[in-house]
């Protein structure tokens, strides 16, 4: 059992040498493991900056609050420890790392976050079966990471990584987006497959009630202006969808 | 110190036309070249003083290097004295240094493909300094009509050193060179290689500069006929108090001709000094000309300078292509980010990083152990700094 928690998060956007801007002011969550909470809201609300915020992204500083897991403060720690640790990331604009092939980043990555090297044959079956699974054709691991892929190729590597990392917990932000009608099958299966086996806890950030169809929500919570405004059950999607955010935007403004 | 010169034109592009700023005229007269000041524009990068008289002595050789060399079958290797009618050509010294060097040399390496042969193992030429003193030598690479062979070409220890590498590609041909500088820290050299690319010839050239305490080197390329083509790639990476200086110039002079050159470069530590001149010329009269030229340097701590100037000269309309870029920066502090978001550990991120930066070039080698080997060099040096 695993506790994931947000307290009183704060948040600026470094944006030059001198300047910066909060845009979290202050958010509050928590999510259990084997739990799915589905964050949406309006385009340049904060949800990715909450992401990469948590993440430890250079170009975003905390400047109050916590995040713990299992009463850990994962801001104490550095990037690579947060994901070793059992924190995943799956990134809205994954990013392409030119020269450094995806299978030796896969390997160094697993490696790192299990704590010893996998054996090289067992490896590689793992990472081919995973990339079956996600309908990548194994001609991507000798490419270099996220080079030259499309928008949808990249998110299913995302997936893929999420498979073979196991997290404790992970943000996916808009996992979603840019993919076709199969893709978001099939990588809304991978997501259904990591959660059933590893009791994941998910915090899913969307804009659209589609992927909700795959994917279970537990929670949905809407986010606008840098905090959650509102949190519902999985009805809360439809009626966002319908009705839109102008409720949450016009309130306190 | 004349020498047999025929078959080199001097080098202009004739009568009332421009005459290139880039395309300086040759002689191996050492007195035709005034001993640099360090204020010319070919030497206003080079710290003179640490040349320590290579382009100022009296050409009297005080040191002396080794030359082992290694060579497969249909490949011929000779020592041969300053007399051999075979030497000096294919070229005219461009500068004093070069002439310098001419004038003093006392045996010459000649390795000879010969027509028709295609070798794939390659030759090993190894140059090895043990002492300070200058030593000067000379090497003539020829692959003969229709050969093709690569040459890997290796400068390791100690020395105050200078030469002339002459790279005879006739037509048809194909070769490879390598040419690593893997010096001990101490040593300085300024080396001349001079490449004539035949008739539909191809040149691939490798220039890996590793070590020393100051490597300055002239890679130049021409054109004996049309469709020659020459791909000139270099890697550096220049350490703590290090200065590194490639100076390429290629004079597209015949039609239908194609150059690229790629360097890139690593600079880590104080003083590290790192300087690319990239020349290009497209000649009068010419048609076709397909060029492009780039470099990159990755300025890994504070502390470092880079010099980096793309040359572009066209004296003709008729150009397929010709291009060029610079730029030079830090390591990409979102790259890292996504890698260590994966669990992997900072230094080990950079690792992989800079990996990338230069394996798209290292790749291109075709020798397994060497790719290898110059890799683990690179990270040798990184480590140094982390
Ligand atoms: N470098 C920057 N300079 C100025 N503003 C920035 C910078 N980076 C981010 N911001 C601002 O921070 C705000 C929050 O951005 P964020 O990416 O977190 O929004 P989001 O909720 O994820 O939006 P979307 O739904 O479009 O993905 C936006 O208004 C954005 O313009
Ligand atoms: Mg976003």
């Amino acid at each position: 059992m695993t506790k994931f928690e947000i307290r009183g998060l704060r948040a600026d956007v470094l944006i030059g040498a001198e300047d910066r801007e909060e845009i979290l002011k202050g958010v509050d969550l928590t999510i259990d493991s084997g739990e799915t909470h589905a964050i949406m809201g309006p385009n340049g609300s904060g949800k990715s900056t909450l992401a990469y915020a948590i993440a430890g992204h250079p170009r975003y500083e905390v400047t109050d609050g916590e995040v713990l897991l299992d009463g850990e403060n994962v801001l104490e720690m550095s990037v690579d420890e947060r994901a070793r640790a059992g924190m995943f990331l799956a990134m809205q604009y994954p990013v392409e790392v030119p020269g450094v092939s995806m299978s030796n980043f896969l390997r160094s990555s697993v490696t790192a976050v299990r704590g010893e090297a996998p054996k090289l044959r067992t490896f590689s079956k793992e990472m081919q079966n995973a990339m079956k699974g996600l309908s990548i054709d194994p001609a991507f691991a000798s490419r270099g990471v996220n080079e030259g892929f499309s928008g949808g190729e990249k998110k299913r590597h995302e997936i893929l990584q999420l498979e073979l990392l196991r997290p404790k917990f992970a943000i996916l932000d808009e996992t979603d987006s840019g993919l076709d009608v199969d893709a978001l099958k099939v990588v809304s299966e991978g997501i259904n497959r990591v959660k059933a086996e590893t009791n994941v806890g998910v915090l899913l950030i969307t804009h659209y009630s589609r992927i909700l169809n795959h994917v279970k929500a537990d929670h949905v919570h809407v986010f606008a202006k840098g905090r959650v405004a509102e949190s519902g059950g999985p009805e809360l999607a439809d009626a966002l969808e319908s009705e839109g955010y102008e409720r949450f935007v016009k309130a306190g403004a | 110190m004349a020498s047999p010169n025929t078959g080199v034109k001097e080098h202009s592009h004739g009568g009332d036309l421009p005459i290139s700023r880039l395309d300086t005229h040759g002689s191996f007269d050492v007195a035709a070249f005034p001993v640099p000041t360090g204020r010319e524009e070919e030497w206003r990068f080079t710290p003179l003083r640490r040349l320590r008289g290579l382009h100022d002595s009296d050409g009297a050789a005080t040191g002396a290097v080794t030359v082992e060399t290694q060579a497969p079958e249909g490949v011929s290797v000779e020592t041969v004295g300053r007399d051999d009618t075979r030497l000096g050509r294919s070229f005219l010294p461009n500068d004093r240094v070069s002439a310098l060097a001419y004038s003093a040399f006392s045996e010459a390496t000649v390795v000879t493909v010969a027509k028709d042969t295609e070798v794939s193992e390659p030759v090993h030429v190894k140059v090895t300094g043990n002492s300070e003193g200058e030593a000067y030598g000379h090497i003539l690479l020829r692959a003969e009509s229709h050969s093709s062979a690569t040459v890997v070409l290796e400068y390791a220890g100690s020395a105050t050193y200078s030469d002339n590498v002459e790279y005879v590609v006739e037509d048809g041909a194909r070769l490879t060179v390598i040419s690593l500088q893997d010096w001990e820290r101490d040593a300085v050299q300024v080396s001349h290689q001079y490449a004539k690319v035949g008739k539909d010839a191809k040149l691939t050239n490798f220039m890996i500069t590793l070590g020393g305490d100051l490597v300055r080197i002239s890679p130049s390329v021409r054109y004996a006929g049309r469709g020659g083509d020459a791909e000139l790639h270099g890697l550096y990476f220049t350490g703590a108090g290090q200065h590194h200086e490639h100076r390429s110039l290629v004079d597209h002079d015949a039609s239908n001709s194609r150059s690229r050159v790629e360097y890139k470069g690593a600079l880590s530590g104080e003083d590290a000094h790192a300087v690319w001149i990239g020349d290009v010329i497209i000649g009068e009269g010419t048609q076709g000309t397909d060029s492009y030229e780039y470099n990159r340097n990755l300025v890994l701590t504070d502390g470092t300078r880079v010099d980096s100037v793309p040359n572009l000269e066209i004296f003709t309309g008729e150009v397929e292509g010709a291009g060029h870029a610079s730029a030079s920066g830090k390591l990409d502090d979102i790259h890292l980010f996504y890698l260590q978001s994966r669990g992997i550990p900072a230094d080990e991120a950079r690792r992989l990083v800079i990996r990338g930066y230069f394996a798209e070039l290292i790749n291109r080698i075709e020798i397994p152990d060497l790719r290898e080997r110059i890799m683990d060099e690179v990270e040798e040096k990184l480590a140094l700094h982390e």
